[in-house]
């Protein structure tokens, strides 16, 4: 069996608004192993199911050698949710408010597998066990509002995870919740992992959360990606200026107190990106070459876009 | 020196909104027990977090201290003045030496407003600028927070990013050159690469004006980097206070160690031990008997779900809220 379960290569979605072009994502390249975390740092611009304005204007998302963009939508929709799932930043927007919890999981799977009704609650009342809601059995028939926020999130890992799926892609799954909700919800997703070998693209913008789940990391910067690496090797020596800026500019319990150093500048207008490298007008280290694009090379088994290392 | 603000055992309960059935359906009134019977003093010149998960009764205290709301019980003293005792002529005077930042700095600023006259209400409000004077006034207060350009003052909150909305709700707080500050939350909703600079801002700050901060926060790397003192609350009590060096290095409290315990660090080397902390903050409608921690607590005893434990001061000026260290 092949090792790269997705494979994206050179994707970009850009949307279309009365402004103009937002090129969210332009020119990316990852893939990701079976079993593996790869955490995904960015500023929040990372969206790989474009809504209507936005549309997919060039690229491959290779999963199991097929390729998503060919798809038909009907095609599509069968791997969606079955075999590569969503969980989101914002249970209370993304659950509906009316409908009980339970049927919320059911519908998933549901939709994707052929069973009756009354399997389908079985399995679901399994489910929510395993995300660790006590007494799942008559939680089924409650309403999102009676949950807290860390009991809606295991919620929505449990819509995700309802039909066994092969990629789980969690975005800021802990963003709003409280440190030690978060641990659980963390503790969670990585027990999960380990018993049912999902792959999971975890997109943050906490370095901490970074570090603690993730094997590879892939850092964003203005809808490209910037470096690919190892977590062990992207916290001990990051190479790109952005990571290095990113890395400096948060405070860490532990460290000598020295005053935190910062980016400085702000992230660039997304609709007339500049020709050269996006990092910079902001980057400390800007030369002459950075005037044009920098293309994601390997250097000594590490991946960087930065002129500093050609 | 007295401190420069105290709180003794500040207390508020809030009502439970009634509905038209609850005379039927509830027995007696409920109330959430937001703070209850807190006692903590913030020294001049000093950083002072509270911190703890939502709904532990950070903001409300920042509130209280304020007299933004009245206390169910319990006193504040500002300078040594009860200002609970107050009348409002005389209070007004002292709202000019407290200020407070708001979380969000997308909802803090009135959308319709001009940046010169968000910076400017608070000086028109005690006379402090007329027409005239205004514009010089508002750019002096800004340039001490980095935004010090003739072509910010006419142009509204949305043209601004997330970070410098935020240095324009600290322009409007230091504006009166006020002592004490109250920062609810002042860098939690911006983006990691802007946090550090409002951080460094707020202590430079500090610095220049010899301003007094009421830190609160849930981050605790945050709070760790900015803070002299630390108040570990939960729901509505204080489990700890500690100064901050000693807090981090050696926590007192099981729920402070908890909570310490819980940051995922930024280094993967450190993937540690983790002491588990089950299920979620109790309601403060009914908050559990004894220490309100004893319900997820790794070390309970018999006698935690009897008795509530006092403040005790273990020395070094910390103080602890638990039966392990009577």
């Amino acid at each position: 069996m092949d090792k790269t379960i997705l494979k994206v290569q050179e994707l970009k979605t850009h949307f279309f608004t009365s402004y103009g072009t937002v090129k969210a994502v332009d020119g990316v390249d990852f893939h990701l192993e079976r079993g593996e975390t790869l955490g995904l740092v960015s500023l929040s611009i990372m969206r790989l199911i474009p809504d209507p304005p936005g549309k997919i204007i060039a690229g491959k998302i290779l999963f199991d050698d097929t390729n998503l963009l060919d798809l038909t939508d009907e095609e599509m929709r069968k791997i969606r949710g079955a075999k590569i799932a969503m969980s989101f930043q914002d249970p209370m927007t993304y659950l509906n408010p009316v409908k009980k919890v339970g049927e919320q999981v059911a519908e998933a799977i549901l939709l994707h597998q052929d069973i009756i009704k009354e399997d389908a609650k079985e399995k679901t009342v399994n489910i929510m066990e395993l995300v660790g809601i006590p007494s799942a059995g008559s939680r089924y028939n409650d309403y999102p509002h009676q949950f807290s926020g860390g009991m809606r999130q295991r919620i929505m890992i449990a819509i995700a995870l309802s039909c066994n799926p092969d990629i789980l892609i969690a975005d800021e799954p802990t963003t709003n919740l409280d440190v030690l909700v978060q641990d659980q919800i963390l503790e969670l997703i990585k027990e999960l992992q380990r018993n049912l070998n999902t792959s999971i693209i975890m997109i943050t913008h906490d370095l901490g959360v970074v570090a603690e789940v993730s094997d590879r990391v892939a850092v964003m910067y203005a809808g490209k990606v910037v470096e690919i690496a190892d977590v062990m090797d992207l916290f001990k020596e990051p190479l790109h200026p952005y990571t290095q800026g990113l890395l400096n500019s948060i405070p860490i319990i532990g460290a000598e107190k020295k005053r935190l150093s910062s980016i400085g500048g702000v992230v660039p207008n997304l609709i007339d990106p500049m020709p050269g490298c996006v990092f910079e007008p902001r980057c400390p280290k800007a030369m002459e070459s950075c005037k044009t694009r920098p293309i994601m090379k390997e250097i000594n088994g590490r991946i960087v876009a930065c002129h500093l290392y050609e | 020196m007295d401190p420069l603000v105290q709180a003794k055992n500040l207390t508020k309960y809030f009502p439970v909104e009634k509905g038209p059935l609850s005379g039927i359906f509830k027995k007696q009134d409920e109330v959430v027990h937001a703070v209850d019977d807190i006692s903590f003093h913030i020294d001049q010149g000093e950083v002072f977090s509270l911190v703890g998960e939502t709904g532990s009764g950070k903001t409300t205290t920042g509130r209280l201290l304020l007299r933004a709301i009245e206390p169910t019980s319990g006193e504040v003293f500002f300078e040594g003045r009860n200002i609970l005792d107050l009348y409002a002529n005389e209070m007004r005077s002292i709202r000019r030496e407290m200020q407070i930042i708001f979380q969000d700095p997308y909802a803090s600023l009135n959308p319709r407003m001009r940046i010169i006259d968000i910076v400017s209400e608070p000086l028109e409000v005690f006379s402090l600028a007329d027409r005239r004077d205004k514009r010089e006034k508002v750019i002096e207060v800004l340039k001490n927070v980095g935004l010090g350009s003739e072509d910010y003052l006419d142009r509204h909150p949305h043209e601004f990013s997330g970070g410098q909305r935020q240095r324009i709700g600290i322009a409007r707080a230091i504006a009166l050159k006020p002592k004490f500050i109250v920062a609810d939350e002042p860098v939690s909703a911006l983006d990691m690469s802007v946090r550090s600079e409002i951080l460094n801002l707020l202590i430079d700050l500090r610095d220049q004006f010899g301003l007094t901060y009421l830190f609160i926060a849930h981050d605790l790397s945050v709070v760790n980097y900015i803070s002299d003192r630390v108040g570990v609350m939960y729901v509505g009590k204080l489990l700890e206070t500690s100064n901050c060096d000693d807090l981090f290095n050696e926590p007192l409290h099981p729920y402070t160690k908890a909570l310490l315990n819980a940051i995922p660090v930024p280094d993967p080397v450190t993937r540690r031990e983790k002491l588990k902390i089950e299920g979620s903050i109790p309601s403060p409608i009914d908050p559990p008997k004894g220490c309100r921690f004893h319900t997820r607590c790794p070390f309970k005893k018999e006698a935690c779900s009897r008795d509530e434990p006092p403040l005790v001061y273990m020395g070094d000026g910390r103080f602890v809220a638990c039966h392990e260290y009577e």
